[in-house]
Formats: structure tokens, C-alpha cells, sequence
């Protein structure tokens, strides 16, 4: 079986969110490999919680903002 | 008013689109400037608001032949009505704000561009849909005929615009210049190797910031050539576009190009003229409203305003500013029917609620749109074996009336204390969903959404299985996260209705004005001993309006008004709080004093740029500043009476290194000059050395008007910059380069006028420093964005107009003092404000006072205070003011020890999630 990564996504509220759900409204088709965690900044998102992210599986942390 | 039907209910239809994928009459879709295909029932573009169809009916077979009603037989929402009626309203209103918009010019048919006929001659307009990823090509730079990817591509300016012989626009369309840099900047980004060339007359990027950014696409070699290209010829076998011109050696080039678009300018549509005939609103001859520069959003007609293209082309700030404008001028009449009908919607007491969470979860189909992919019953079965899950329901449209109705009852039956619903997204439902618990009495915080429609059935539609597996875990990441929520209270803060603006210039004035007009006291301060900053110095607007008489009107209005207290000699030394709550030490000439006001209004205007030791300028006594010339010649200066000829040089300490902007207001004012001089004297000889001419909007009919008088035009370059020397007690000689002989050309002249920079105030950063506001490279105070919001900073309740802001003439000035004054009105109209409460919290536990959090928090809204420790000892800790923070979390992010964390957005709760999103 080929290699499925876990991802997870830190969003902004008011820009990579909405861009995700813009990618939805847009009909545009991605990979489901990656699981949106939605913060109200990208600058909230402390080191420690990517840092847990790796701990507990994910192979890989996008942080966008 | 005339209201067409739309032949959908806009309170049924959900945007699901199903009724467009069955549609099966296709249609030119105009938004994508006809270059693809849309149906009979359609959203006209994505970002449309209200998001709900509507039906074309000039193309829709049923209404056009009587067959088909598929939209109607699959519309799961029953939205469709084909019985709808167009309407005829009577609305009793007090005033009317027009804003109909404008047209792009229409080349179609003018053989020297050829469009319409070759296939590779676009507008602009066109151009922005290939390079949008929303548009036909998403976002793919190919020619529309053969889907060839464009290597070499050329754009015209000036079409339709400052051309009375191939269209009617004698005027400047103001915004193609940035357009079409910024189209060329894109297209670059597009095609790695693209060749991108710019053909104008005169580069007009005179808007904020847009100067910098015509340097920047010099930087990534955009081509630009100063030209006007004569006509556009096809290359029979490869449809590519042959022309000539000539550079600026006077040689003549043969080129070609994958693909020319062509700038097209701005015009008011048909419809519009016929609108302001109907309205009883005058139009001038280039068919805009025609208004004062000091009531630029009036119309001929008292009453009704109007904002954007309306009155003239603009670009998207001046345009926002207009509209503001218009709003705070229409409500001014309005003033005492404010609040008369609004209503409040009345919620039941928040029931307590018990510490272990009792989660329901609220699956939606959303018609076919999630269930149609997603497996919503296996979603739902998995849902009931999470952790404090007691009750999960399905919904064909969770969003609808009637199932809110369910949702609170539901809540009530079976103690619901935490609310998850799955369905789209938070950022548009979310609202509405918090509205039902807090009419079910419940903390509307207590609620999360899980995202499976945009962010999963939409965008893994061929997948069903692995969208249905990550529905689950999107679900779980909301029980886990939602568990973990507690009721927040709701955070109000009062607001003194009181208005402060500092700056007593034509901007300060308006300000003050327009807030004691809508009831509000105000306190205006100036530094001086005088009102009317710059303008002081100013003979005319660029309309020709004397500006002295309004000044002296606008001072009387200001001294008289009792609700305008006027601090003249004062300045603000001091302040503190936020919006609705201000704190200001106004200091006088004998007193200071501190006053509270809800609002601050910055207009503390800038300067003008000394020209000390170039051209001349301090050496010879007849080498003045455009406002010297301005008052020498209105007070009948000897040298003036006698002088026969005049050179202008503009760009004076404007569009250099040390000023990378344009200070917008000198070409229009030398030009205004000249004629004036040249009316006078005719036989006076007139050069005006520029770089680019600028006169922009209708101030072209100035330029085109001197040319035709015989004022000299002589363009120069940066590099070769015009030299003045003295040569006779009372005549200089100016050498230039002449771009058209090829060699110096050197001018007598009596005077020489310096078009000087508008430099800004130093003043404005001080008081920048004591309000906190940001200040842009040049100077002038920052914006909160560049083109949404044009008066407001990233704090609120701060607002700003005039120069300080950048460069501006005289209407444009009154335009943002009135929409500076309408942001605050906004603020000051109500005697609270209700603040969102997912806010900064700080752990009291855990703070040490270390402050790291201060510096990074980018609205300024932590401060270090003193408590009382154990055994009398004085701990350091940090406070939060809940009116400043925005719940960013920055802090959160930057605290080493767990010491602050926001409410709702904890690190354990996006930890639960984080967790939760990895255990399946």
C-alpha cells in the first residue's frame, strides 16, 4: 500500500480559511489527507501544539496565515 | 422603483448549484467577459452577495418557450417560483446615494486595434479574467484562439481614454496605468520568461503607494515605452499581433507580440445616464455627475449624492471614501429618524449549565451537496460513540427555519450544554446557529462547526469513502474541541458620544463639521492661531473654485457651531483607552485640559517640500515655489507684471529616492498656471518641463486645453534632470534635454516656477506615536488596508483625512474628512458596543509579569500592572483590555509558562482537536 501522510492545517479565520472554503465554493479537488484545525490568527498557533502534532502521528504540520 | 423578478426565492434557495448542473441551456457568461459558458439559472459571480440564484430569463426555455422547469423538478429547497412578477416599489425615503458604477469603453469596430477581428487583441477587462483563478482558464495565461501559452505580450494605454478623436473620453481614465502594471506584474508571475512591454503616453501612477510599485515593476523588467502605438496588424499565419512604433531614439521598430491588451478606460453606461435623468441629477459633458470640490459626493439635486465612477473615474480607496462619504452626508439628513426603526430581538435568560458536557451533534445533508457524497448515516452512527455525545440528528438543510425550531427544542428536551453541527462553513453559518442557542438559553460559545461541506464533500467529490472518513474526523475534532468549551459572557463597552479631530485644515473643518451636524459634540484642535491649514495657501481648485471664500464660509460655520468646541494654539500632548473611551490632554496656550471622547479624527495635514539649493531655488530672487508664484501673482508682484516667460519643472523632490511618491496636486496646478498665464499673455512664452504629466480624471481638459493655447510640454527624464542658470541680473537660462531634436535645448525665462512635494507634517508622527497609529515609509499615516479601508486604522475607533493620509487635492480631501467623519459616526451613534468575547485571557496562576506578551500584541491592548502578592510583596502581571484585543492570540503563542490563552481557542482546546484529528 502506498504511503498516506496525515497533515494537519493550522487556517487563519480571515485569510487560509476562507481561502479553503473558496477552494470548496470553487469546486477545486485536493488529496484528503489533510485535517483543518481553524485558529483566529496563524500567530496564535504555539510552537508547542506543532510540536504535539508530530508527537501524536501527524507527518506533516501546515501552518498558514 | 422597478424591481425585476428573479424567478427564485432568495429565503429558500440553499447555493447547493444543483439547479445550474441540470440547467441545460448554456450562455456567454458575461462576468468572464463572455470567454466561457454559464447557465440560464446562475450566480453571477462567486463572490455575489446575496450567494443565491437567479434566473436569466432572456435566455431560460420555459420563460422563453414554455418547456424544461428542470431547475424547479431538482431543486431540493422548492426555491423556484415561475410565477414571480416584476414589482413596482414606492419607497418614502430622505435621501438617495446613486452608485451605479461604469462601463469599460468598447473598442469593437475601430479598425486601428483591430478587436473584434483579431483574435488576440483583448480588453483589459478580458485580461483580468484569464489571470483570475476564478476565470476561464484558472488563471492560465493562454490566447483564448489557440490556447497557446503567451510568451511576449504588449498592452495599449489610453484606449478610449484622452482621445477625442477615436472615442468621446477627452478625460483620463485615472486607473488603467496601475491596472495594466499590475496585469503585466501578474502575468509575469503566470509565465516565468514572459516579455511583458507597457505602450503610454504618460505613466499616471499617482495613487498611494503606486509609485513605488511602477519602480518595482521596472525592477522585474516590465518594458515600458513612451509611444503611441498607431495600429495593430495580424500576422496571417500564426494570428500574431505586428505593429510598428517608434522609441524614444526616433527610430521606428517593427515588433510582435503573442498577445496586445488593450487599457481600456472608464464611461458611464446608458443605464446610468438614464438613472441620473430620472433622479433630476445633472451630468456634464464627459457624462459624470457633476458636483463641488467642497461637496464632492453632492449633487445638482439637494438630497440626493453620489459615490464612485459616478462623478468620474477613480480608483477602488477614493471610491470607498465616496461611499462613506455619501453615507455620512445622507445621514445627516436623516439624523432625527435615527434608530426609530430598529428593533431588538429578545433572548431568554442563559439557563446554568452542568460541568459534564451533554454534546448534540446536528449532521446536514445540505439537499444533496454533502449527503451526495458523504456517507451522513455511517457519519451519524459514528458520531453517537464519542465521548458525551447524547443525542446526533440528520437535517436535509440544517440551515433552514424550521429546523432551528427542532435544534432549540431539541436543546430543551434533552439538556443539550454543547451544540456541534456538521455541515458548511463556520465563517457564513455560524451566526445564525449561535442565534438558536441563545433562544434555546444557551451561551451561544458553547457551539462548534465541523466543515464538511467546502472543506470536505465539495472538494473530494470523486472520493467518496475517504470524504466520508474524514467527515468523521472532522466530527470528532468538534466533540473533542466543544467538550472543552465554557460559556463566555457577553463583553459591551459604553461609548461617549463625543468626537475628537486634530487638525483644523479644510480636512479638520469638514470633519468637525459633519459630527456637530449629525448631533454630536465635538472638540477640534489646531496648532496654529488660525483654521485652514494648507488651503490658507491655495487661489483655486483644480475646477476653478476660488478656494478663499469657502475657507472663510467653512471658518464661520466652525466658530459659530455650539457644539464644536475649537482649541486653536493646542495640541494633544497625551492620551489612553480605546474606542468609545478616549482619554486626551489637550495642552492650550494657558491651560491643558483633559478631554473624553469616544472617537479621534487625525487631520494634521502635511507641508510643502523646500527646494533649498536646487534650481536655483534661495539664490536668485526669481525662482519660486508653485505657492510663492501662486501669492506673487495674485498680489500683482512687480517681477510677475513684468515677466514675458515662465518655465514650470515639476517632480521637484517628488518620485526621487528620498520620496518614492507623487505628490498628485503639481501637474494639475502648473498646468492650471500656465494657461492662466498664457490667457493673459499671449504672446508670453510657457514651457512646462515634466517627467509625466499627471492630470488625471477630468483635470485633462486643463492639459489638452494649454496645448492648444501653445504652453511647451517638454518631457525630461530623472537621470537628466533640467539645469537653471543665471545669466542676466533678471533672466536664467534652462537647458534640457529635447527628446524630440535629440540635443539640449536651452530657454530664457523671466521666472521659474518649482512644482514642490507634498512632504508630511512632522507633527503627524508624534501624535502617531502618542495614539499609537502606524506611519508608512514616506511618512504619512498608514491605512488599515489599502483599498477597503481607506480612513480607518487596524485600532478602532481612530480615523484619518486629508494630507496626512498622502498627497490630495482639495475634493478628494473633503471627500475622506467626510468619510473619516461618517467611520466615527458610526461609532458614535450607539451608547455601547457589543464586542466579540472569544478575547485574550489571562491565567493569574501562571503570569509572572515577564511581559514578552506586550511587544508582540499588535494592537496594543496588554499592559503590565502591580498586585498584591502573598506577605505584602508587589507581583507584576499582565492586564488585557477586552475593547483592543481581537482575540489574535499572539500572546498565547509567545508566553513561555501557560500565562494568557484565548477564550475559545486555548491550547488545549486546539491540542483536543489536534488530537482528535490524529486518533483515527
Amino acid at each position: 500500500m502506498s504511503f498516506e501522510p496525515k497533515i494537519i492545517g493550522f487556517t487563519c479565520n480571515w485569510c487560509s480559511y476562507a481561502a479553503a472554503d473558496l477552494a470548496g465554493v470553487s469546486r477545486m479537488q485536493y488529496p484528503p489527507n489533510v485535517r483543518l484545525v481553524r485558529v483566529m490568527c496563524s500567530g496564535m498557533v504555539h510552537p508547542k501544539v506543532v510540536a504535539r502534532a508530530f508527537e501524536k502521528g501527524a507527518d506533516a504540520v501546515l501552518v498558514m496565515g | 422603483m422597478s424591481k425585476h423578478p428573479r424567478y427564485v426565492d432568495t429565503e429558500k434557495c440553499i447555493a447547493c448549484g444543483l439547479c445550474a448542473e441540470k440547467c441545460p441551456k448554456k450562455v456567454d457568461d458575461e462576468y468572464n467577459e463572455e470567454l466561457s459558458k454559464r447557465k440560464a439559472i446562475y450566480i453571477p459571480y462567486p463572490q455575489a452577495v446575496p450567494q443565491k440564484y437567479a434566473i436569466d430569463s432572456d435566455n431560460c426555455l420555459y420563460l422563453k418557450s414554455g418547456k424544461c422547469r428542470a431547475c424547479e423538478k431538482f431543486c431540493p429547497a422548492g426555491a423556484i417560483n415561475f410565477e414571480d412578477k416584476p414589482e413596482t416599489l414606492s419607497l418614502d425615503v430622505g435621501a438617495i446615494v446613486l452608485s451605479p458604477g461604469f462601463t469599460t469603453f468598447d473598442p469593437t469596430g475601430i479598425r486601428t486595434w483591430g478587436y473584434g477581428e483579431f483574435k488576440n487583441v483583448i480588453t483589459s477587462m478580458e485580461m483580468e479574467r484569464l489571470l483570475s483563478a476564478s476565470g476561464p482558464t484558472e488563471g492560465h495565461l493562454i490566447r483564448p484562439a489557440d490556447k497557446k501559452e503567451v510568451k511576449r505580450i504588449a498592452f495599449i494605454q489610453c484606449v478610449g481614454s484622452r482621445d477625442l478623436n477615436k472615442s468621446h473620453n477627452g478625460y483620463c481614465s485615472s486607473v488603467c496605468c496601475t491596472y495594466a502594471i499590475k496585469q503585466a506584474m501578474m502575468a509575469k508571475d503566470h509565465v516565468k520568461d514572459l516579455e511583458a512591454s507597457i505602450f503610454f503616453m504618460d505613466m499616471r501612477t499617482h495613487g498611494k503607494e503606486f509609485e513605488r510599485y511602477y519602480e518595482r515593476a521596472k525592477g522585474l523588467g516590465i518594458d515600458f515605452k513612451r509611444c503611441r502605438v498607431h495600429s495593430l496588424e495580424p500576422v496571417k499565419e500564426t494570428e500574431d499581433i505586428y505593429f510598428r512604433y517608434i522609441d524614444d531614439r526616433g527610430k521606428q521598430i517593427e515588433t510582435q507580440y503573442d498577445m496586445v491588451v488593450l487599457s481600456v478606460g472608464l464611461c458611464t453606461p446608458p443605464s446610468a445616464m438614464e438613472l441620473a435623468y430620472h433622479a433630476g441629477v445633472e451630468l456634464n459633458e464627459d457624462r459624470f455627475v457633476e458636483f463641488s470640490s467642497f461637496d464632492p459626493v453632492g449633487t445638482s439635486r439637494p438630497g440626493v449624492f453620489s459615490c464612485g465612477a459616478f462623478s468620474g473615474p477613480k480608483d477602488i480607496p477614493q471610491t470607498v471614501m465616496e461611499a462613506s462619504a455619501a453615507a455620512a452626508d445622507a445621514t445627516r439628513l436623516l439624523r432625527s429618524a435615527r434608530n426609530s426603526l430598529t428593533r431588538t430581538r429578545e433572548f431568554p435568560p442563559e439557563l446554568p449549565i452542568d460541568a459534564e458536557p451533554r454534546i448534540g451533534v446536528f449532521i446536514c445533508h445540505c439537499g444533496t451537496n454533502i449527503a451526495g457524497v458523504v456517507d451522513v448515516e455511517k457519519v451519524a452512527e459514528y458520531a453517537r460513540t464519542l465521548p458525551n455525545v447524547v443525542h446526533v440528528g440528520r437535517n436535509l438543510f440544517t440551515c433552514s427555519q424550521d429546523t432551528q425550531d427542532t435544534i432549540k427544542n431539541i436543546i430543551k428536551e434533552k439538556g443539550l450544554n454543547r451544540v456541534v453541527v456538521a455541515a458548511c462553513t463556520p465563517r457564513t453559518h455560524e451566526p445564525l446557529f449561535r442565534e438558536t442557542l441563545k433562544a434555546a438559553g444557551l451561551n451561544e460559545y458553547l457551539f462548534d462547526m465541523a466543515n464538511i461541506r467546502n472543506q470536505d464533500s465539495w472538494v473530494h467529490a470523486g472520493q467518496p469513502e475517504m470524504a466520508t472518513l474524514k467527515a468523521m474526523d472532522l466530527v470528532r475534532m468538534s466533540v473533542a474541541k466543544v467538550g472543552l468549551l465554557s460559556a463566555l459572557p457577553g463583553i459591551a463597552v459604553p461609548v461617549n458620544q463625543t468626537g475628537l479631530v486634530i487638525g483644523g485644515g479644510i480636512a479638520g473643518m469638514v470633519s468637525a463639521l459633519e459630527l456637530a451636524d449629525h448631533g454630536f459634540n465635538v472638540f477640534l484642535v489646531e496648532k496654529s492661531n488660525v483654521l485652514g491649514g494648507q488651503a490658507r495657501h491655495l487661489y483655486r481648485t483644480w475646477k476653478g473654485e476660488p478656494v478663499e471664500p469657502a475657507l472663510h464660509e467653512l471658518d464661520a460655520r466652525v466658530r459659530s457651531n455650539p457644539l464644536i468646541t475649537l482649541c486653536l494654539d493646542s495640541t494633544v500632548a497625551a492620551a489612553e483607552g480605546f474606542v468609545g473611551n478616549f482619554k486626551s490632554t489637550i495642552v492650550g496656550p494657558k491651560a491643558s485640559r483633559v478631554v473624553e471622547h469616544g472617537t479621534a479624527i487625525i487631520a494634521t495635514g502635511a507641508q510643502g517640500y523646500v527646494p533649498e539649493g536646487e534650481y536655483l531655488f534661495g539664490s536668485s530672487s526669481r525662482v519660486f515655489t508653485a505657492i510663492e508664484f501662486d501669492k506673487l501673482n495674485m498680489m500683482g508682484d512687480r517681477r510677475m507684471k513684468e515677466a514675458k516667460n515662465y518655465v514650470f519643472i515639476q517632480c521637484v523632490g517628488s518620485r526621487c529616492q528620498e520620496r518614492m511618491y507623487c505628490s498628485r496636486v503639481c501637474c494639475t496646478h502648473s498646468v492650471q498656471a500656465a494657461l492662466e498665464l498664457k490667457e493673459k499673455n499671449p504672446d508670453g512664452e510657457v514651457f512646462i518641463l515634466y517627467r509625466d504629466m499627471r492630470t488625471y480624471g477630468r483635470r485633462e481638459e486643463l492639459y489638452r486645453k494649454a496645448r492648444e493655447k501653445g504652453v511647451v510640454f517638454i518631457n525630461y527624464e530623472a537621470h537628466q534632470k533640467p539645469v537653471v542658470r543665471a545669466v542676466e541680473p533678471r533672466r536664467m537660462e534652462v537647458e534640457v534635454w529635447d527628446h524630440i531634436l535629440h540635443e539640449p535645448l536651452r530657454i530664457l525665462t523671466d521666472i521659474v516656477v518649482l512644482a514642490t512635494a507634498v512632504i508630511p507634517n512632522p507633527a503627524t508622527a508624534e501624535l502617531a506615536d502618542i495614539y499609537k497609529l502606524p506611519i508608512d515609509a514616506d511618512g504619512f499615516l498608514q491605512e488599515a488596508h489599502a483599498k477597503l479601508r481607506p480612513v480607518d486604522f487596524a485600532a478602532d475607533g481612530i480615523f484619518m483625512a486629508g494630507l496626512a493620509h498622502c498627497p490630495k487635492p482639495v475634493d478628494e480631501a473633503v471627500a475622506q474628512a467626510k468619510a473619516a467623519a461618517g467611520r466615527a459616526i458610526s461609532v458614535l451613534s450607539s451608547t455601547s458596543i457589543n464586542l466579540e468575547a472569544t478575547k485574550a485571557t489571562v491565567v493569574e496562576a501562571n503570569c509572572d509579569g515577564c511581559a514578552m506578551c506586550l511587544d508582540v500584541c499588535p494592537y496594543k491592548a496588554i499592559s503590565l500592572v502591580s498586585v498584591q502578592g502573598t506577605a505584602g510583596k508587589l507581583n507584576s502581571r499582565v492586564e488585557v483590555n477586552l475593547a483592543q484585543c481581537k482575540g489574535c492570540g499572539v500572546c498565547q503563542a509567545t508566553c513561555p509558562k501557560d500565562g494568557i490563552f484565548v477564550a475559545g481557542f486555548s491550547l488545549e482546546q486546539i491540542s483536543a482537536q489536534v488530537d482528535a484529528a490524529l486518533a483515527g
